[in-house]
C-alpha cells in the first residue's frame, strides 16, 4: 500500500479496516498515522468511526502489508483465468431440460 | 457540541484526503508544510470575513450545500481511495448542511433583527458560494483533464446550476430573498434541457454590472465579496453570448479576482480541511 512515511520524524502509517456490523467483513476505510497500535486504534475510532460506522477495528501496520503488483495482475491471475471447467457454464445439459 | 462535532468532521475530511494522497505516495506532513506554508491551493471561500451568528447558518445550508453538490459528483471518480473519501464526506456533510439550514430556518422565524441578520448573512454568502463551482466550463484550465482522467464527471456550470436548482426553493420556504434580482423560473429549460431530478431550473443571466442588492454590505477590511475576476467574467459573458439557454452567468464590475482556486474546489477544499 502506501509506500510514503519517508520523513523519519513522522509516526508510522497503520491502515484500518473496519467493521459495520456483526458477521460482516472488515473493510479497506483509510489510514492514520500513529506512534504505536493502540494508538493507532483510537485514532481510528476518532476518524473512522464517529457515527457508528463499525462494531469492530483493525489497525495493521502498512508496512506489514505484501500486495500484488497492478502491473504483474495479467500473468499473476492467469492461472485462474484458465481453468474454464471451474465453471458451471463449461458442462453441457442436455437439449429439453429446461430448468435445471 | 454539534458545532464541535462540525469542527471535527472537517479536520477529518482533511485526514481522509490526506489518506487518499499517501496511496500516491505523497507524504502527509509534506501537504501539512505547504498548508502551513501557503503554498497549498484551497477555496478562496474560506477567506471570507465571517460578521454574524447568521453566517454560520448560512455557511452550513450554502457554503457545505455547494461542497455536497460538487462531493456528490466527486465521489463516483475514477480514482476508488479519493471517490471513497467523498463518499463519506457527503454523507457528513448532510449534518452540516442540515444544521446550517436549520439556523436559518429558526432566525427566518425570528425577531425582525433575526431575519435582517441572516438575509445580510445570505447576501453576502451567496455569490461566493456560486463560484465554489469555478469558472464557467470554457475557462477551467483544468477541467478538460480531469474530466479526461474521469476525476470530474460533470461541468461547473451544470452543478452550479443543479446547486441553484436546490436552493431556491429552500429560500423560498424560509422567506428568505436570494439577492438575485433577475433569477426566475426558467420554464423552458425545465422542461428541456435543465430537466433535472427536482424537474425546475431557475435561469440567471446577469450583466457584467453589479446588481445593487449584492454589494450592500461590504466590510472595510477582508476580502470583498461578490466579485468574479476579469477573465471569468470576460468567459462567462461568453457563454451567455453563445446563446446557452439555461446559462448561468456571473459578472461584477468590482472585478478583483477571488476566484483564485480553479482545480476541484472539493479536492482542495478538503486537503484543508
Amino acid at each position: 500500500m502506501a509506500e510514503s512515511t519517508t520523513d523519519p520524524g513522522q509516526w508510522p502509517l497503520w491502515e484500518v479496516f473496519t467493521q459495520p456490523e456483526a458477521g460482516a467483513p472488515h473493510e479497506h476505510a483509510g489510514s492514520v498515522h500513529a506512534p504505536d497500535a493502540e494508538i493507532a486504534l483510537q485514532n481510528a475510532r476518532d476518524v473512522y468511526t464517529r457515527r457508528g460506522e463499525a462494531v469492530s477495528i483493525w489497525v495493521v501496520p502498512s508496512a506489514a502489508i505484501t500486495a500484488s503488483s497492478p502491473s504483474d495482475a495479467g500473468p499473476f491471475f492467469e492461472p485462474g483465468n484458465d481453468t474454464p471447467y471451474r465453471h458451471p457454464q463449461f458442462y453441457k445439459v442436455p437439449r429439453g431440460v429446461r430448468v435445471f | 457540541m454539534a458545532l464541535i462535532a462540525k469542527v471535527q468532521d472537517e479536520a477529518g475530511h482533511g485526514l481522509y484526503i490526506y489518506c487518499g494522497t499517501e496511496t500516491l505516495g505523497v507524504d502527509r506532513a509534506e501537504l501539512i508544510d505547504q498548508l502551513l506554508a501557503g503554498k497549498a491551493k484551497y477555496s478562496s471561500i474560506f477567506n471570507y470575513p465571517t460578521l454574524s451568528w447568521a453566517d454560520i447558518g448560512v455557511i452550513g445550508w450554502l457554503v457545505d450545500g455547494a461542497a455536497i453538490v460538487n462531493q456528490t459528483m466527486l465521489a463516483k471518480a475514477s480514482y476508488g481511495p479519493y471517490a471513497r473519501a467523498m463518499l463519506r464526506i457527503c454523507k457528513e456533510e448532510n449534518f452540516h448542511k442540515r444544521q446550517g439550514y436549520e439556523i436559518c430556518a429558526t432566525l427566518a422565524k425570528g425577531t425582525p433583527e433575526q431575519k435582517a441578520m441572516v438575509q445580510d448573512a445570505v447576501n453576502r454568502w451567496w455569490w461566493p458560494s456560486l463560484m465554489m463551482f469555478g469558472p464557467s466550463d470554457k475557462d477551467s484550465p483544468n477541467s478538460a483533464e480531469l474530466t479526461r482522467w474521469g476525476v470530474k464527471r460533470k461541468g461547473n456550470d451544470d452543478l452550479r446550476q443543479r446547486f441553484v436548482d436546490l436552493t431556491v426553493p429552500q429560500a423560498q420556504a424560509i422567506g428568505i430573498t436570494l439577492p438575485d434580482p433577475e433569477l426566475r423560473f426558467n420554464e423552458a429549460t425545465g422542461a428541456g434541457t435543465s430537466g433535472r431530478s427536482t424537474g425546475t431550473s431557475f435561469t440567471r443571466c446577469w450583466p457584467a454590472t453589479a446588481p445593487a442588492t449584492a454589494s450592500g454590505s461590504r466590510p472595510a477590511t477582508g476580502p470583498r465579496r461578490g466579485c468574479l475576476g476579469a477573465g471569468s467574467r470576460r468567459g462567462l459573458r461568453g457563454q451567455a453570448a453563445s446563446g446557452l439557454g439555461g446559462c448561468l452567468t456571473v459578472g461584477r464590475s468590482d472585478g478583483q479576482v477571488v476566484l483564485s482556486a480553479v482545480l476541484p474546489l472539493a479536492l482542495s477544499r478538503r486537503i484543508h480541511g
